[in-house]
């Protein structure tokens, strides 16, 4: 019981051949595509490089770059064997070969639909990532004079403002952090002494955000100060006041633009697997027809072509047994064409 | 004295329409080019027309696209004649429009150098008085001015119309959010003729990320305000630039992008327009000779420039007479008539 079988004429295996063979060439094309969806995702990661604690994210790019190059050079490979199909000489010379491409190539894909899956899956990772990176951005902010270190108040800013958010989860974060540096404080002055001795650690903390957090949208000149204090302000109450600051954390907003990146690029790589599927089924019709076509001896006939000579089951089995005895040596008493002398 | 005569074997008669055909179809395309600058421009301008006052500047990108959708069609009814050219019996249909379409050419390739021109003069007028409305958030018509001017300066890296001093002359904070009842405040709107609140700060919009300090951008002249701060020597506070000039900068940067792409249409125009004329006296040349194969002369004009323009000027001028007789002929007839009587007399 073979799986999948179809009868091939000799037209409809020409047919076929030249088909796989401009299906093989468009696979190529999906295979620069794929390699520039990785390449792009790359850039973007490393954009905000710096707001990320660990550069573990970086393997779904990577992975998506190399399928994408072996890709190509796969299916280019299979373009040039499925236009010599198109006659049984020239089969000859790939008949060996043809088996093991198959093979490799039905792994290959396996490998694209991991990489596919990836893209959905590496959510997690990237929250934690995003969170302990913004974490210690948020705490490094106010060392503009350390070296690797004095671009973070720069990338910190830029990046509330584009992406209109404040601080990790919110603006309070802010609140706990200390992000005004030693040389910009009078410590002379006793408001600021009272401050730092009124914590632990020696803190510098107030209830003030970074200008960066300040809103647009707000019909009210931006109150970055005493944000807490309704007092300090005329006609303000922190509590109703929604526009004054990007009420969105950044790690929410990074979060959902990397997500939608990530989604597209996942879809995209799945319809890719889907057209590789597709292909490796074709060429392998290809392949058992035109084995089935040197069998039977006259290359014009009719041939079959099939997915699995045998039904799943068997077909594991043997495989099974080819991988068992793959170790063993050869044994007198298990050859069927000696006479043991008993 | 023919201006710049050219002979013109059948070969290259049928190279230069040839040719002209291949110019025309991409003084098409770059027709339309023109009008995609146009929209580009237009949609520019738009996103920028709350804070310019001056709608004037909208006739650039509304030449641009007009001339965009002239050049195209001229373009075109250039390669038509010019597949024509070789045919004698299509030929001769096309021959009164072609001194109107050479008049519609140089119009068009002056409209263009004319609204490249205009447009630089007018980038230098056009940022309006946008900072003396930015508080103004419960106006309608006005209440996204200080969203726009935030925006603004924040994408543009500047502060105010020349320089970060315009916001002290300015009140940018509105009546509704300042305690009356202070003193601090009354003080402040007493101290000056309009009765407006000005203080020392500018927005926050107005803060330049780079700065390594935490941006200082309220009590900026007053030295004991902030420690270890001098409003003279500290240069990455603020931004430094006026939006006035960020924007021209900003402009002519989009110019120097556009400005060769428009150079180089006005140039194919011009070249279309040459190649035409020769095509046309060529092309009429060689009708007019028995054998049409033979070899004929194309030039620009037929007389000297200073001839073309006494010929030009005397018709004019019959036209506005609007056909009477002229009087010299009047009497010339009248002379005959009597020397005619004369003899007939005598």
């Amino acid at each position: 019981m073979a799986v999948g079988k179809v009868t091939f004429t000799k037209a409809e295996r020409e047919k076929l051949a030249q088909l796989l063979w401009l299906l093989n060439w468009i696979s190529v094309l999906t295979g620069v595509i794929l390699f520039s969806l990785g390449l792009f995702l790359r850039v973007e990661i490393q954009k905000r490089q710096e707001v990320m604690s660990d550069q573990e994210i970086l393997y779904v790019p990577h992975m998506l770059i190399t399928t994408g190059l072996v890709a190509c050079c796969i299916n280019f490979l299979g373009g040039k064997i499925c236009y010599e199909c198109t006659d049984t000489s020239k089969f000859l010379r790939w008949k060996l070969v043809l088996l093991p491409y198959i093979v490799c190539t039905f792994f290959f894909t396996f490998c694209v639909l991991v990489g596919a899956l990836m893209c959905y899956s590496i959510r997690n990772q990237l929250e934690e990532s995003l969170f302990l990176g913004l974490r210690n951005a948020m705490r490094y902010y106010k060392d503009t004079d350390t070296p690797g270190r004095c671009f973070l108040k720069r990338t910190v800013d830029l990046l509330q403002m584009q992406f209109q958010c404040c601080g990790n989860a919110g603006y309070r974060d802010w609140f706990h952090v200390q992000w005004i540096s030693n040389r910009y404080l009078d410590m002379t002055s006793s408001d600021v002494r009272d401050r730092l001795r009124s914590n632990v650690e020696g803190k510098y903390l107030m209830d003030g955000v970074p200008f960066s957090c300040c809103s647009t949208l707000s019909p009210r000149p931006c109150i970055q100060q005493q944000v807490t204090n309704n007092s300090a302000h005329y006609n303000y109450r922190h509590q109703t006041e929604q526009l004054n600051l990007w009420r969105r954390g950044c790690r929410q907003a990074l979060l959902d633009h990397y997500t939608s990146i990530m989604r597209s690029i996942g879809l995209i790589v799945l319809l890719i697997w889907l057209f590789e599927l597709l292909v490796l089924t074709g060429v392998r019709y290809l392949q058992t027809a035109m084995e089935n076509v040197l069998r039977l001896g006259n290359p014009d006939c009719e041939s079959d072509g099939w997915i699995l000579e045998n039904s799943l089951a068997e077909t594991a089995r043997s495989n099974f047994n080819i991988i068992k005895n793959l170790g063993k040596c050869y044994q007198v008493d298990d050859d069927p064409n000696i006479n043991p002398v008993s | 004295m023919v201006l710049m005569k050219i002979t013109f074997p059948l070969q290259r008669r049928v190279r230069l329409a040839q040719g002209l055909w291949l110019l025309s179809w991409l003084s098409v395309l770059s027709g339309g080019f023109l009008f995609c600058l146009g929209v580009y421009l237009k949609t520019e301008l738009i996103r920028r027309a709350e804070i310019m006052d001056y709608t004037d500047i909208h006739v650039v990108p509304n030449i641009l696209m007009m001339v965009g959708l002239a050049s195209i069609g001229t373009n075109w009814f250039a390669s038509r004649v010019c597949q024509d050219s070789l045919d004698a019996t299509r030929f001769p249909r096309w021959k009164p429009f072609l001194l109107g379409w050479f008049a519609m050419a140089v119009v068009l390739c002056s409209l263009l150098l004319a609204a490249m021109v205009l447009c630089f003069a007018l980038i230098l007028y056009f940022l309006g008085n946008g900072i003396r409305f930015y508080r103004d958030t419960d106006v309608p018509g006005r209440c996204f001015q200080k969203e726009t001017i935030d925006r603004l300066q924040m994408e543009l890296r500047c502060c105010g119309n020349n320089n970060y001093r315009d916001w002290f002359e300015v009140q940018w904070i509105s009546n509704r959010y300042l305690d009356f009842t202070s003193k601090e405040v009354k003080d402040r709107v007493r101290s000056n003729v309009d009765g407006r609140y000005l203080l020392d700060g500018v927005p926050f919009s107005c803060c330049n990320p780079a700065s390594p300090r935490p941006c200082l951008h309220t009590q900026l002249l007053d030295r004991n305000a902030h420690y270890n701060f001098e409003l003279q020597t500290e240069e990455l506070n603020l931004y430094n630039r006026g939006c006035r000039q960020a924007l021209v900068e900003y402009y002519m940067g989009l110019m120097n992008r556009i400005g060769p792409g428009v150079l180089s249409v006005i140039f194919m125009q011009a070249s279309v327009f040459v190649s035409l004329r020769y095509l046309q006296t060529a092309t009429e040349g060689a009708m007019a000779l028995e054998n049409p194969e033979d070899d004929s002369e194309g030039y620009l004009l037929e007389k000297s420039i200073p001839e073309t323009i006494e010929d030009c000027k005397s018709q004019v001028l019959t036209l506005l007479k609007l056909g009477p007789v002229d009087p010299g002929d009047a009497e010339a007839p009248a002379e005959d008539k009597g020397a005619a009587d004369a003899a007939t007399s005598g």
